[in-house]
Formats: C-alpha cells, sequence, structure tokens
C-alpha cells in the first residue's frame, strides 16, 4: 500500500474575473458571432503569419477580463492517517485547494495524485429534498454522499437508530424539526467511510450543532480510524486540537507546512488576532440582528495580555439603529470551546446604557488582573440587549495567546494554561518540618 | 463502490476522457437516484399525482383533434381515427419538449450539488430525460385506452416502436445536453426554451400528418421540386421520430420513408455528437460558473 495518499505538484488555479455568465459574455459571443467572417476576410490576406492557440485566445477576451490566480503552483504530500489542517485568511486559496481535490473543479496546471475513496462532509442536508420522506432522504443524501445503494441498505437500521426519527421516516423531511433534520442529516454523514475525507468548516457552516458534531466525527476519523483528514478551518483552536500538521496558505501559495502548532503559532504572530487590534469587522455572522455589530477589540498596552498582570482594552462597535439596554463582554474560553472567564459591562453595578444611538461607539475595559496562565486561548465578543437578546456575538473566531508575566513561577509556564489565581495560605506543619525560605533553595 | 480496491486517481487538466466514460459507469447508482428523487417529487403534493402526466396529453390530443381535425378537416393518415394520429405524434412530442425543458433546467436547479460534490455532470441532464421518459410510459396507456376505444387493433409494426423510444431518447440528449450547457452560463435560454417548444409544436407534424405537408408543397412546386423541400423537413430529427411512431402504430397503406428518416437519424447523431462534445468541454468549468 502506498503510503502517501495525496500527492499535488505544482498546483494553479485561475479565474479569470469580469466575463464569466456575466450578462455581457452572451453579447461578446453574439458578437464574435456575428464579426467572425468579417476578421476572417480581414486576416485571410493581409495576415499570412499563423496565429497560435494562445495568440487566438488573447485576441478573443477583452482586456478588462484580468485573472486571478486562486493557487500558484502548491506541491504538498499528504500520507496515510495524517489529520492536515489547511488554514489562511479568506481568499487564500483554501477552498479552491479542496474543490480541485474532491474533483469539484478542475486546475489550470499542474496534477494532482490521490489514492483512496475521498468524501466530503457538506453543509447540513445537501442534498436533502423537502418533499421526501425521511427514508428516501436518507438513501437520496447517501448516494450524493458517495454511498452504494447496498451500502445504505446495510447501515439503514444504524442511521435510523442514530437519528431517532423511527417514528417519522415517512413524513417529508419539511415537516420535521430543525433537530431531527440536522440528526438524520449528521447520522448519514456519520456512516460515510471514505479513505480520505474532506472537511470545509466555511462550507459546513449554518448550524452549530451540525458542525459540532462534524468535529467530533472528524476526531474519531482520525484517531480511531486512521483515516486521512484534510480540514480547513478559521477557527485556529480546532485546528491544533484535531490536526497533526497544518499548511498555511497565503495569496495562492503554500507558505508554510508542518507541525499544526508551530503553523498556528507563526500564523497567529502574523495576523491581527496576535496583534494588540483584533479586527472582527470581516468575520461572517449568522446571527440575524444586524443592529449592532462589533468591530474590533484593542489591548491599550503595548504587549500581549499577561498572566497576572492589568489588562486594559477598548471594544469598538457600530450601531445601526438604537439598541436598548446594551452590554457588552469579552470572554476567554479554551481552544476546545470551553469558557473560562467572562469579563461583562453590567456587572459593574448593574449599569447598561439605556438607548444607544446610531454611531460609532466603544467602550473600555480594564481588568485588574488576567487570571489566565499563559497558553493560547479563544476569543469570545458579545453584545446584548437586556438579559437574554444576543446583539452580537462572535465566539472563537480568533485566538489570544497569554504570555508569562513579570510574577508568573516558571513551572506554570509549562502547564497548559487554565485559571491561575493567587490565594492565600496558611500552613500548619508538625515536628521537625521546614517552614522557612530555606525550603527554596 | 463499497470496497473498491484503492486505485490511485491522477488529475490533470483536461483528463482523459476514458477515465470520464468509467465514472459514468460508477455513478450510475447517483443517476438512478436522482431520476428517482425526480419522479417522486414531480407530483408530490398535487390532487391528481401522477394523472397529471395522462390529462396534459389527453387534453391537448382532444383539442388538436378538434381544431386540425373537425374544424381544419385535415385528412388523416390511412384508415386510422385522426385522435389516433395525433396521439402517435402527441406522445413522442410531449417526450421530447419535456426532456428538453427539464434537462435544460437540470443542472442549475442543481447547483447545490454541482458546487460541492463531484460527479459527472452529464448525469444530471440524462437523469432528466429519464424522468421525461417514465411520463411518456404513463402517458402510452393514452394510445392503448384511444386503440380500444376507437377498436384500432396494432400491427406486427409496434415491435419496432421501442427502438424508435430509443431514437427519440437520442434526439432529446443532443440539443438537451447542448442548452443545458448554455443555460449554465447565460440564463437567457430560460427564457427561450418555452418559445422552442411552443413553435416546436406546429413545426413538428405533431397536429397534422406530414402527408399533408408533402401534398401542399407537391402541389405548389410540382412533384420532384417539392418532394426535395419535402426532404428539407426532415432535418428536424423529431420529424422522423414522428412518422416512425405513426408508421409504426398507425400500420396502413403509407411505406416507411427511408430517405426522411434516414436523414433525421444522421440529423439526431450529429446533434447528440455535438451535444456530447460542448457539454463535456463545457462542464468542467459549470462549478465555476453557476
Amino acid at each position: 500500500m502506498p503510503d502517501t495518499v495525496i500527492r499535488v505538484e505544482n498546483l494553479s488555479k485561475k479565474y479569470v474575473l469580469g466575463s464569466n455568465g456575466s450578462p455581457d459574455g452572451l453579447r461578446h459571443v453574439f458578437h464574435d458571432f456575428v464579426t467572425a467572417p468579417l476578421r476572417w476576410l480581414k486576416r485571410r490576406p493581409s495576415h499570412p503569419e499563423p496565429q497560435t492557440g494562445n495568440q487566438r485566445a488573447l485576441g478573443k477576451k477583452p482586456k478588462a477580463d484580468h485573472d486571478f490566480w486562486a493557487l500558484k503552483e502548491v506541491s504538498f504530500e499528504i500520507k496515510r492517517g495524517e489529520v492536515v489542517g489547511v488554514i489562511g485568511r479568506n481568499g487564500a486559496g483554501k477552498s479552491t485547494l479542496l474543490k480541485i481535490i474532491s474533483r469539484i473543479t478542475e486546475q489550470t496546471n499542474g496534477r494532482v495524485e490521490i489514492t483512496g475513496r475521498v468524501a466530503s462532509l457538506l453543509e447540513v442536508g445537501t442534498g436533502f429534498h423537502p418533499e421526501l420522506t425521511g427514508r428516501e432522504n436518507i438513501f437520496l443524501n447517501g448516494a450524493i454522499l458517495g454511498m452504494g445503494r447496498e451500502e445504505i441498505k446495510q447501515k439503514f437500521d444504524e442511521i435510523v437508530a442514530f437519528a431517532e426519527v423511527e417514528k417519522f421516516l415517512d413524513t417529508p423531511v419539511k415537516r420535521y424539526s430543525s433537530g431531527m433534520y440536522v440528526r438524520l442529516a449528521f447520522a448519514v454523514a456519520a456512516n460515510l467511510e471514505p479513505e480520505i475525507l474532506i472537511v470545509d468548516e466555511v462550507l459546513a457552516v449554518g448550524d452549530a450543532q451540525f458542525q459540532k458534531k462534524c468535529l467530533g466525527k472528524m476526531q474519531s476519523v482520525a484517531t480511531q480510524e486512521g483515516r486521512t483528514v484534510l480540514f480547513v478551518s478559521h477557527n485556529m483552536g480546532s485546528v491544533t486540537s484535531l490536526c497533526t500538521r497544518a499548511m498555511w496558505l497565503d495569496h495562492g501559495t503554500l507558505r508554510q507546512s508542518g507541525l499544526a502548532k508551530k503553523v498556528v503559532n507563526d500564523y497567529l504572530s502574523l495576523n491581527p488576532s496576535h496583534a494588540l487590534k483584533v479586527d472582527f469587522s470581516e468575520i461572517v455572522r449568522n446571527h440575524p440582528d444586524t443592529r449592532l455589530r462589533i468591530q474590533s477589540l484593542t489591548w491599550l498596552k503595548d504587549t500581549p495580555p499577561q498572566h497576572d498582570q492589568p489588562l486594559r482594552g477598548r471594544i469598538e462597535f457600530t450601531v445601526e439603529s438604537p439598541v436598548e439596554d446594551l452590554t457588552v463582554g469579552i470572554g476567554f474560553s479554551t481552544l476546545e470551546g470551553l469558557r473560562l472567564v467572562t469579563y461583562e459591562t453590567d456587572y459593574q453595578d448593574g449599569f447598561r446604557p439605556g438607548l444607544v444611538m446610531p454611531g460609532t461607539h466603544s467602550v473600555e475595559v480594564e481588568i485588574p488582573s488576567l487570571p489566565l496562565a499563559p497558553a493560547v486561548y479563544s476569543l469570545d465578543v458579545g453584545c446584548r440587549s437586556g438579559d437574554f437578546y444576543a446583539l452580537d456575538y462572535v465566539q472563537g473566531a480568533v485566538q489570544i495567546e497569554v504570555v508569562p508575566g513579570p510574577t508568573t513561577p516558571g513551572y506554570v509556564v509549562r502547564q497548559d494554561g487554565g485559571v491561575r489565581l493567587s490565594s492565600r495560605w496558611s500552613w500548619n506543619l508538625e515536628g521537625e518540618s521546614c517552614k522557612a525560605e530555606s525550603a527554596i533553595v | 463502490m463499497g470496497k473498491a480496491p484503492t486505485t490511485t486517481l491522477i488529475l490533470d487538466p483536461g483528463r482523459a476522457v476514458k477515465n470520464y466514460w468509467l465514472d459514468l459507469i460508477h455513478y450510475r447508482e447517483l443517476f438512478l437516484i436522482l431520476a428517482w428523487r425526480d419522479v417522486l417529487v414531480r407530483y408530490k403534493q398535487t390532487a391528481a399525482g401522477a394523472a397529471w402526466a395522462l390529462i396534459q396529453p389527453l387534453v391537448s390530443i382532444i383539442i388538436m383533434t378538434l381544431i386540425f381535425g373537425s374544424v381544419a378537416g385535415l385528412p388523416s393518415e390511412g384508415s386510422a381515427p385522426y385522435a389516433i394520429m395525433v396521439c402517435a405524434g402527441m406522445l413522442p412530442w410531449q417526450f421530447f419538449a419535456n426532456a428538453l425543458s427539464l434537462a435544460s433546467q437540470s443542472v442549475v436547479n442543481n447547483a447545490n450539488l454541482i458546487s460541492k460534490i463531484y460527479f459527472p455532470r452529464m448525469i444530471v441532464p440524462a437523469s432528466s430525460i429519464l424522468v421525461s421518459l417514465v411520463d411518456f410510459l404513463v402517458a402510452c396507456s393514452i394510445l392503448v385506452g384511444m386503440m380500444i376505444w376507437y377498436h384500432f387493433w396494432p400491427t406486427w409494426r409496434m415491435l419496432v416502436l421501442p427502438a424508435l423510444v430509443l431514437l427519440a431518447i437520442a434526439a432529446a440528449l443532443g440539443p438537451g445536453l447542448i442548452l443545458t450547457a448554455l443555460t449554465v452560463r447565460y440564463r437567457d435560454f430560460r427564457m427561450v426554451i418555452p418559445f422552442l417548444v411552443q413553435f416546436g409544436l406546429y413545426a413538428c407534424p405533431v397536429a397534422f400528418s406530414s402527408s399533408v405537408i408533402e401534398h401542399k408543397l407537391v402541389m405548389k412546386f410540382g412533384a420532384e421540386l417539392g418532394e426535395r423541400i419535402f426532404l428539407c423537413y426532415s432535418l428536424n430529427p423529431m420529424v422522423g421520430v414522428i412518422d416512425g411512431f405513426r408508421w409504426a402504430i398507425l400500420g396502413g397503406s403509407r411505406s416507411f420513408d427511408w430517405p426522411s428518416f434516414l436523414l433525421s437519424l444522421d440529423l439526431t447523431l450529429a446533434f447528440l455528437f455535438l451535444g456530447i462534445v460542448y457539454f463535456r468541454k463545457t462542464e468542467r468549468a459549470f462549478a465555476d460558473v453557476i
């Protein structure tokens, strides 16, 4: 059995901006068609030199179209059983890469070799038909994900039991509750057995519950079954916790590839999430309420957040239409998403501005002493109106590295993070026990 | 699929054709399932259900018979009642028209699949032709009903029908593929196809016998020139198919018109070839364009 399951050599993909499918396109076709005889007449006597295909193609398209290289000469290899994270900014070519590997689109240049069956985890219920019953959709969705009919038949009972939809098997899925819908969609996807699993978190967004389950599935596929996983994500936490290796794509080129933790660290150190200002404006939210958007968080100190040191920050947000009883908060979670500490404006005397009018506003926070031990945390910021109504919430979109402060003991630095608070202790030791500082020598 | 041996798949720009046809076989289950889905969905939440596959052609046949047979008083073919002659033309025509409109929309309607998973794109329009074929087979019961009603008994020529159905499929697939590919890039064709279908109903000898046309041409241009012009009429692939259907179903004295049939056949094959080539050429970019 070959050890390399995916080999990519000099892979490039060009998009022509401007002409594809635009209304103009058809006019060009008609124009070309009508003027073709004219051009042919013109060309024949006076231009005897042969035209190469390339020149022809250039002459055909108006110069206004510009080429955009989504991928430029990317080469790498992926071994069996590796879990590889693909990271990079929006438009770096991550999704294009996955699309080429999963054969949805074709590269312009270069070569890809794939050994084994490739399957993608897709957005919840891709290919589900609302009019069809649960039973029918299991077969349909299975076939779309690449399972044979026999294979689905074998797993049918398992899928149904997992999704807990026995009673509704013959009900059209358009009458399902959203929970049932997601469970059914996931149950089919969970029974995929590809050699290579492709997960594009960007594609799979939509339902947080579904996404979470998919990540869990990915982990079990990778760790227990030893399959190869290619994973695109903006969540550095998931990449470091799930992947062994990471590839950093930057403007279509492979900038760095190696140990996931190392690549993610390097990536973060060059990107705003690690810098003193964290920009949230470009992060896509699924939140339907658009009255308020958090724009940025700036640390008002020239060092990154330090353990056991004061931390000051300013959150900027824009308001589109008035919001009432506003609360702004930030929270630090582990990379797995478990919240460790939360700071909120209304924890201070219960004060909330009664009405905030449209405009750009900011609020400053001062944390007397940051209790987080040195490590990378995921940062959550949010705004709510009243007690429950969320106005905006950006969860885990960026990672924040907390670095050791002057008072941080050395042994804490080597631990895995968490909350470390100073506290008062008094010892009651018996006998010859040595109570003095001499214990530390 | 299942425990298929792991083979190494090589993706090159402009990959080999050989691979494609193998894939087409490999993805036959998806092809069938997509067709099955569309058949199931087609008449869901309609009170009449699959009866619509009967009602539409039946009503058209009745109207055409009344207008062209009774009002205009056009002759039928041989001894066949006018209604049966219209039916023998209407069935393949409706199949063709349905197949063309369904196929041309199919890729666009499945955009979410096209942009997310790989499969040979050709199975999408092909599966919608299969859906039309199911409708066609259901509608064939109209013909059976009419034949019983008029006590019109079939001859051995009926045995040729399966071959003619295959020809009709080929006739629909060729232009279908071209229109599908064009619709992906230019949604204008969404507007064009209904016109095309409406116009085609009168351009093809559906509501009247092609011998009426032939007769008129001979009257006007004389025997020799008229026959030649009539041959041009057979450039329309559906003329061959419909005349073939009539020959097989109506029986009668009319002999099989080989020259015009062969011309239609040639054109059908040419369109099919062109359709496949054009579709193959453009489908690689479907996910980028759609």
